[in-house]
């Protein structure tokens, strides 16, 4: 087991958002958590690295408990988390934005050149400044600058959010290569397409809890679940 | 009016701008970095140049001794720096401005009354140094050839700094970190020792300036707050966290001080602030700073 939740409770400032959130994801697995808009998805990623650390109950990574640990330290311990709302760094470059993680890391199965082959897009923009590109080629670069991380576990939150269909297609299809490669997947998105056919197993959360869990085809096969918190 | 006589204002100006950006140059960096202003940072300007005097002193060295005391001064400062950051600052993070606010401030009358305390109240100054001793002739005007070193070490230091931000990856890092801290904390970068890197740079330039004004003027109980305060001005102007803001303001205030002397001296700082009150009225994050988020 690469990742474990246990029973976390996360706040913002005295709104209590997560109660009692608990999950696991497997090693070499992808895994979605669905759910709509505020249903604490952002939050539970966001418990995960650090951002948010929960008040109550146990995160642990490879065994290890992170819970309250700094985002820097648990990133370094090969967790990469890209937000929702991209967070590009606008003054840097392209290149800029995508060494800027890097680490000389034995094993790593990043660098610059892989990168660009995976998103040839990319190379092409290679020094243009962060803050000039489209919304679909800033969700490539957030990715992308996630990647030079080297996470063993890579936490995305809604890759494809606002992005026009083709480059929702195109976006799976890439991730669909990162998992080639063996790289650990937790997707929250609303656009349940996506997240399905990347994904194993899913959870769907609602009102800060995990109402169901099972895998793709059981939550296929599961109509009041998917009429009740996802509306589709 | 002739044109000599303005010429010379304008390179005093010039002299005085220079020193402004060698103070408010590490207090905007610090501030654009950590999002904490740094109300102290003129005290460490304060004690580097006493620091250099009873280095200076001690040392013993006829010709070149200010250097040497300079340079020695400025890491010394830049080792306070390094006690500060680790045992209050880390602590203000998190914390509200207002917090920050008496934190800094408590330092300023800490590290005055050590002043005091050590040096006593008296007056202290350096000699120039070698080759600055003598004044030149410029339009037969006397200007003191150690404002030249000023502005030289000014114009070094924009260019030490320029290079620093935007060609190291270091440089990366700041300029990300000013705009996006957790993301970069989410990316595996250590926050705790980028801030306190930065701050140490900024207290080694904050001692570094104290020194090289110790021949300039008096060193003097008081000379903190009268550079801060204008060093505020400095980065109201140009643009708090920016580099070139720092640049353009500095040159502003440096020649509206000295024009201003020269119009009527009694209001020279009345000057500083009224241009100041101007850009907040149009440009409250000043000429190359962006609104607050």
């Amino acid at each position: 087991m690469i990742l474990e939740l246990k029973d976390i409770h996360t706040y913002y400032g005295t709104s209590h958002i997560l109660f009692g959130v608990s999950m696991h994801v497997e090693e070499g697995e992808s895994v979605c958590l669905l759910g709509r808009n505020g249903a604490g998805k952002t939050t539970t990623l966001k418990s995960i690295i650090g951002l948010t650390p929960p008040k109550k109950g146990n995160i642990r990574f490879q065994g290890k408990e992170i819970a309250g640990r700094p985002p820097y330290r648990i990133a370094r311990m090969g967790v990469g988390f890209v937000p929702d709302d991209r967070r590009i760094f606008p003054d840097l470059t392209v290149r800029q934005n995508i060494l800027l993680a890097k680490r000389e890391l034995e094993g790593s199965i990043w660098n610059l050149d892989r990168i660009y082959s995976l998103f040839p897009k990319l190379k092409d923009l290679d020094s243009n400044m962060g803050g000039h590109l489209s919304g679909g080629e800033q969700q490539m670069l957030t990715i992308a600058r996630t990647l030079m991380t080297n996470p063993s576990l890579l936490l995305l939150d809604e890759p494809g959010e606002g992005l026009a269909p083709l480059v929702v297609k195109a976006m799976g299809e890439q991730l669909m290569e990162i998992k080639k490669l063996g790289v650990t997947m937790l997707i929250c998105e609303h656009n349940v397409g996506l997240a399905m056919s990347l994904s194993d197993r899913a959870y769907v959360m609602d009102k800060g809890a995990i109402r169901f869990q099972g895998t793709i085809s059981d939550l296929k096969a599961n109509e009041e679940v998917r009429k009740k918190y996802l509306m589709v | 009016m002739s044109f000599d006589v303005l010429f010379n204002q304008f390179l005093s100006g010039i002299a005085r701008g220079a020193l402004l950006f060698l103070v408010a140059s590490g207090l905007s960096l610090t501030f654009g970095v950590l999002r904490v202003l740094n109300f102290a940072h003129g005290s460490l300007y304060m004690l580097g140049a006493f620091l250099s005097y009873s280095i200076w002193k001690w040392l013993l060295i006829p010709v070149y001794g200010f250097y040497v005391a300079t340079l020695l001064s400025a890491l010394v400062i830049a080792g306070i720096g390094l006690l500060i950051e680790y045992t209050i600052l880390r602590r203000l993070y998190a914390r509200g401005w207002p917090e920050q606010l008496l934190a800094t401030y408590a330092l300023i009358l800490i590290i005055t009354d050590i002043v005091k305390w050590f040096w006593g109240g008296e007056f202290l100054s350096i000699p120039r140094p070698e080759p600055f001793t003598k004044a030149v002739f410029l339009f037969g005007f006397p200007f003191p050839s150690y404002n030249f070193f000023i502005i030289i070490l000014g114009l070094v230091l924009v260019f030490f700094l320029w290079w620093l931000v935007y060609k190291t990856r270091l440089g990366d890092i700041i300029r990300a970190a000013a705009h996006d801290r957790d993301m970069v904390s989410a990316l595996g970068i250590p926050i705790p020792w980028l801030f306190t890197s930065i701050f140490v740079l900024g207290a080694f330039i904050a001692g570094l300036s104290g020194a090289v004004t110790a021949p300039y003027g008096a060193i003097a109980l008081g000379m903190d707050i009268e550079i801060i305060v204008e060093c505020f001005a400095v980065v109201v102007i140009g643009g708090m966290g920016s580099l070139p803001g720092t640049l353009l303001g500095s040159f502003i205030v440096g020649q509206v001080y000295s024009f201003g002397i020269m119009y009527k001296p009694e209001l020279a700082l009345a000057f500083i602030f009224m241009v100041m009150a101007i850009v907040l009225v149009i440009r409250p994050w000043g000429i190359f700073g962006r609104p607050e988020r």
